[in-house]
């Protein structure tokens, strides 16, 4: 099957057998699985860290237990704040969450599989991206501001390398659709070790840090302001709120990691909503992404936090890695 | 029917410019925008019959203007240009009415407003080069008028004429040369005519038709090198006019590339559109970045004008690029999506203008760093500002994100064709839309985080009061637009097909499939914002409830309000708040070679020690770092000729006497 009829297929709701009632519950599913698959790969994380700096640290659960707290909490708002930083964090759980929905984690066919186009997932998190800046600058102090200008600026510049990147997938696959990649991949395994692939891996990989917030682009651990990022931008959140903006924050990771993993390496996935497969599916996704969270872990702790100048050149290597990956491609075509 | 509709449409705006120069102060502005509206609305209609039903009219008039007469003609391509402006034009009719209850505009303004209006609606039906270039001179100088409406204020209005004026001559100069060269090849002036014979033409000539057009129609579309005047006239032009500059004029530019480059020409070599798309390539990233790093908030839209722009160059530059390599199909798709930007485009930036004027109106600044804390103070605009910023940023749900996605697929799948030159084109066309789409929304955060959230800067931002309904009813209609096409974009699709179908001369296949959402036949990607907009919202309420849930009953009435984390401090001040120039620092600083930022700073000491200041003085200023490469030595060289032109007339009138005679001599021999 050639991967632009494998999108026909996709598009028209033909791919698959599954009916619409499946593939809602199957969406339902991989949402529920990285709703507590992220925290959980933010605790794997911080585990790995800390047995790498000799430390026993706390449990992987630990970051679920965080949110139990936080959603237990009084809802405090901030003085002069508006009610944008009340929606910010609806908005972007929202819209990670159905970000979740459409991508092909756990199956190849989510609901609106047809519509699933690496755009929209993209665009998206940029919408989760400017909700959280908007609730940053709403309360109107010098910390808030100054994460929004700095998260907005390095999004700024991982966003095209994003996007390079993910065209770089789909020049094989003659689509964007994410599904559509996913299922071309599958049908042609030996795509994964062609070089534009291994290109754009390493560009998205640093987008993904920098998407993150990880070392070495932004520490999720520091309690210095002057040196945050990601946490001076969502200082003023509290309770619930920062609860949400926790969770959010996390399925963003996670649908970031379970997009590496089934973009380039789409084994196991399920290819139709059967228990068995579902299972697999949700087993095989939870194992890929454990492994990029130990690569990042790994990186994270053997690499010391960049000047923040500094990042962009980061970022700018990823973008020309990106376009090397497209020309590479275009020419071994 | 149409026909009517649209003569009757221009008659109202002549008639609204009569009014508005013969009626006394109090009733002219409302007697000119209420006739204005029906002159929109008039044409609106009539365009809209022509898109929905594909059939064009035309008309011929031998006694309105002499020797030439006049031909007016109205295809799907021109009709879409005619519904945008006039969607528009209505937007800023109403809005007009309450704008001038602050501004009194002069008797001047009253009138030159529906002209331009009505010049605007005329340009894009005209179908013969002298009724072309009447048209588009008529809408240079009511538009050069307006500019100068507010010149007794402000210096700065004065400059921004005298380059508007400066750099509009030169590119109707260059379209006027080019048009009359294919007038006079082509055996007629009508377009039809010259459409008809342009088999017979020499590649050159036709190529250098198309170079002298661009530079004019580039430079009325602001594209990056000729854009140096739009960063200028759309800020200090008064904010109707600013909106129907951005919303409406510069489309034109485009619409003259296509009508010229496409209908006229019949697409010619490959190279003329390489050099469009590099035109938007740069323009869009250009733009987008001096948008981001503006402080200015009609700066900052001008600049992300400039942007927008240049992601529909790139369209229509690919597009031609395609057809020319006789991939018809996916040449259809790119000008399709980049007509769909144009129109979108239109909206909300017609949309932020208008709202960027009530900004000022309501403060009296346009200065960000100046503002603040207006969400509370003007909710409505606030929220119809919010509505234009994220279509602007093209998230999912709002009509810039169908259009770009829509221009994105066009370029990706540009690549099945295997022209090296076309291929590298849409390569770099794809990465200067990824660059733009981060920086536009770093630039659109900034406009709506500084000015509307947080704590008011100014006494000016603190006092600020909503303003006149009629201006949000403006506001409204055109943010209203954004989200119904945001929402179904699939709807506009069969008008969008007409008008590019009758762009690119020959009719080629639907390349989408109707709908409410977008879908390329051939099926290689969708889009659904409906549905995904639909989970957005449920998803939403859904967190909503489950986080509302656990929280004990007093907490989910009422939140505690506290005092904002201040590192400490127990006072936080508005002074302590981020800046538009400081929001934006992070983003100078790494494209600092592009930007090349102005930064003073003068330190003055208290006499006893030089180790306590006394005062700290800084000023920053981005300047438009091409127009010093490139304009400066121009204006120099100008002005030199300038001073040495000036030593010929002395006041003499012996010499002045003398020169009447030589001249009588030399036009003697000559003739001779």
């Amino acid at each position: 099957m050639s991967p632009a009829a494998i999108t026909a297929a996709l598009v028209t709701g033909t791919a698959t057998s599954t009916g619409l009632g499946p593939r809602i519950a199957a969406s339902i599913l991989q949402v529920a699985a990285v709703a507590v698959g992220g925290p959980l790969l933010i605790g794997l994380m911080a585990k790995i860290r800390a047995r790498a700096e000799g430390r026993i640290g706390a449990p992987i659960s630990q970051p679920l237990r965080d949110l139990r707290k936080l959603v237990r909490k009084e809802r405090i708002h901030a003085e002069h704040a508006s009610a944008v930083l009340t929606l910010a964090p609806l908005v972007l759980v929202a819209s990670a969450a159905v970000a979740v929905a459409i991508s092909p984690l756990v199956i190849t066919t989510p609901v609106l599989a047809g519509g699933a186009d690496a755009f929209v997932v993209v665009y998206l998190l940029l919408m989760g991206s400017v909700a959280l800046a908007l609730g940053g600058l709403d309360p109107g102090t010098a910390f808030g501001g100054m994460g929004s200008s700095r998260a907005m600026t390095i999004g700024a510049l991982a966003e095209p390398a994003l996007l390079v990147s993910i065209l770089a997938l789909s020049i094989q696959a003659e689509t964007s659709n994410l599904p559509g990649i996913v299922t071309a991949t599958l049908a042609h395994p030996g795509w994964m070790a062609n070089p534009e692939r291994l290109l754009a891996l390493v560009a998205v990989v640093v987008v993904v840090i920098a998407e993150t917030g990880r070392i070495p682009v932004d520490n999720p651990s520091t309690h210095l302001e002057l040196t945050m990022i990601h946490e001076a931008m969502v200082l003023e959140h509290a309770g619930p709120d920062l609860g949400l903006v926790t969770l959010g924050e996390a399925m963003r990771l996670g649908l970031l990691f379970g997009l590496v993993a089934n973009l380039f390496f789409p084994w196991g996935i399920a290819t139709n909503a059967s228990v068995a497969h579902l299972a697999l599916g949700v087993g095989v996704l939870g194992a890929k992404a454990a492994a990029i969270a130990l690569v990042i872990a790994l990186i994270e702790v053997s690499t010391a936090k960049l000047r923040l100048f500094r990042v962009p050149e980061l970022l700018s290597g990823a973008f020309v890695l990106a376009v090397l990956a497209v020309m590479t491609g275009l020419v071994t075509r | 029917m149409s026909e009517a509709a649209y003569l009757i449409g221009l008659g109202a705006a002549g008639a609204a410019a009569l009014l508005g120069a013969t009626l006394p102060a109090r009733r002219r502005v409302l007697g000119a925008a209420l006739l204005s509206s029906a002159a929109c609305v008039c044409a609106f209609l009539a365009a809209g019959q022509v898109l929905v039903s594909g059939h064009a009219w035309s008309a011929h008039s031998a006694e309105v203007l002499p020797l030439t007469g006049v031909s007016l003609s109205l295809d799907p391509l021109s009709a879409l240009f005619v519904a945008t402006t006039a969607l528009v034009g209505l937007a800023t009719s109403w809005y007009t009415i309450g704008y001038a209850a602050h501004s009194a505009p002069s008797r001047t303004a009253t009138a030159m407003l529906p002209a331009f209006l009505g010049s605007l609606l005329l340009v894009p039906t005209a179908s013969s080069v002298a009724t072309f270039m009447v048209a588009w001179e008529l809408m240079a100088l009511t538009s050069l008028l307006l500019l100068l409406n507010e010149h007794r204020q402000r210096d700065e209005a004065r400059d921004a004429a005298q380059w508007y004026a400066a750099m509009t001559h030169v590119g109707a100069a260059a379209i006027l040369l080019g048009l009359l060269l294919l007038a006079t090849h082509a055996g007629g002036q009508t377009f039809a005519a010259i459409a008809a014979h342009r088999g017979q033409l020499s590649v050159a000539l036709r190529s250098a038709v198309f170079v002298l057009t661009l530079v004019g129609f580039a430079s009325k579309a602001g594209a990056v090198p000729l854009h140096a005047w739009l960063p200028r006239a759309h800020p200090e032009a008064p904010s109707p006019v600013s909106a129907l500059m951005s919303g409406a004029m510069v489309n034109l530019g485009i619409y003259g590339i296509i009508r010229v480059g496409e209908d006229l020409l019949g697409g010619g070599a490959l190279w003329w559109w390489l050099a469009v798309v590099a035109l938007g390539v740069v323009s869009a990233i250009f733009g987008a970045l001096h948008a981001a790093a503006s402080a200015d908030v009609k700066r900052l839209l001008a600049y992300s004008t400039v942007d927008n722009i240049g992601l529909i160059l790139v369209g229509v530059g690919a597009a031609g690029a395609l057809a020319v390599s006789g991939e018809r199909l996916l040449a259809a798709l790119a000008l399709l999506a980049a007509l769909f930007h144009l129109v979108n485009h239109a909206l909300f930036k017609g949309c932020l203008f208008l709202g960027a004027g009530a900004l000022q109106h309501a403060t009296g600044t346009r200065d960000l760093d100046q503002l603040g804390g207006l969400a509370r103070r003007m909710p409505v605009t606030a929220a119809l500002f919010g509505i234009g910023a994220l279509s602007i940023s093209a998230l999912p749900g709002f009509n810039g994100f169908a259009s770009e996605w829509l221009l994105l697929e066009s370029l990706l799948h540009g690549f099945a064709d295997h022209t090296d030159a076309t291929v590298v084109a849409l390569l770099i066309g794809v990465a200067a839309l990824a660059i733009t789409g981060g920086l536009t929304a770093a630039a659109f955060v900034k406009a709506l985080g500084v000015g509307f959230l947080g704590q008011p800067r100014t006494a000016g931002a603190a006092s600020a009061r909503e303003v006149a309904p009629s201006m949000l009813v403006g506001m409204a209609l055109l943010a209203a637009s954004c989200i119904a096409l945001g929402i179904a974009p699939g709807v506009l699709l069969p008008v969008l097909e007409r008008a590019t179908a009758s762009g690119l001369a020959v009719r080629p296949p639907s390349p989408l499939r109707a709908g409410l959402g977008l879908d390329l036949t051939g099926a290689s990607g969708a889009i659904e914002p409906a549905l995904v907009l639909a989970g957005l919202l449920g998803a939403l309420v859904l967190a909503w409830v489950l986080v509302r849930l656990p929280a004990r009953r007093s907490a989910l009435r009422h939140a505690r309000t506290a005092e904002a984390w201040g590192c400490g401090r127990e006072l936080q001040t508005a002074r302590m708040e981020v800046t538009a120039t400081s929001f934006a620092e992070p983003l100078q600083r790494v494209f600092v070679d592009v930007l090349r930022p102005d930064r003073d700073l003068e330190v003055t000491h208290v006499a006893e020690s030089r180790f306590f200041p006394q005062a700290i003085s800084y000023q920053h200023r981005i300047d438009d770092g091409l127009e010093r490469v490139l304009y400066r030595p121009v204006i120099d060289a100008v002005s030199a000729w300038g001073r040495l032109a000036r030593r010929v007339p002395n006041g003499s009138v012996h010499r002045y006497l003398a020169f009447g005679f030589v001249a009588l001599v030399l036009i003697l021999v000559v003739l001779a």
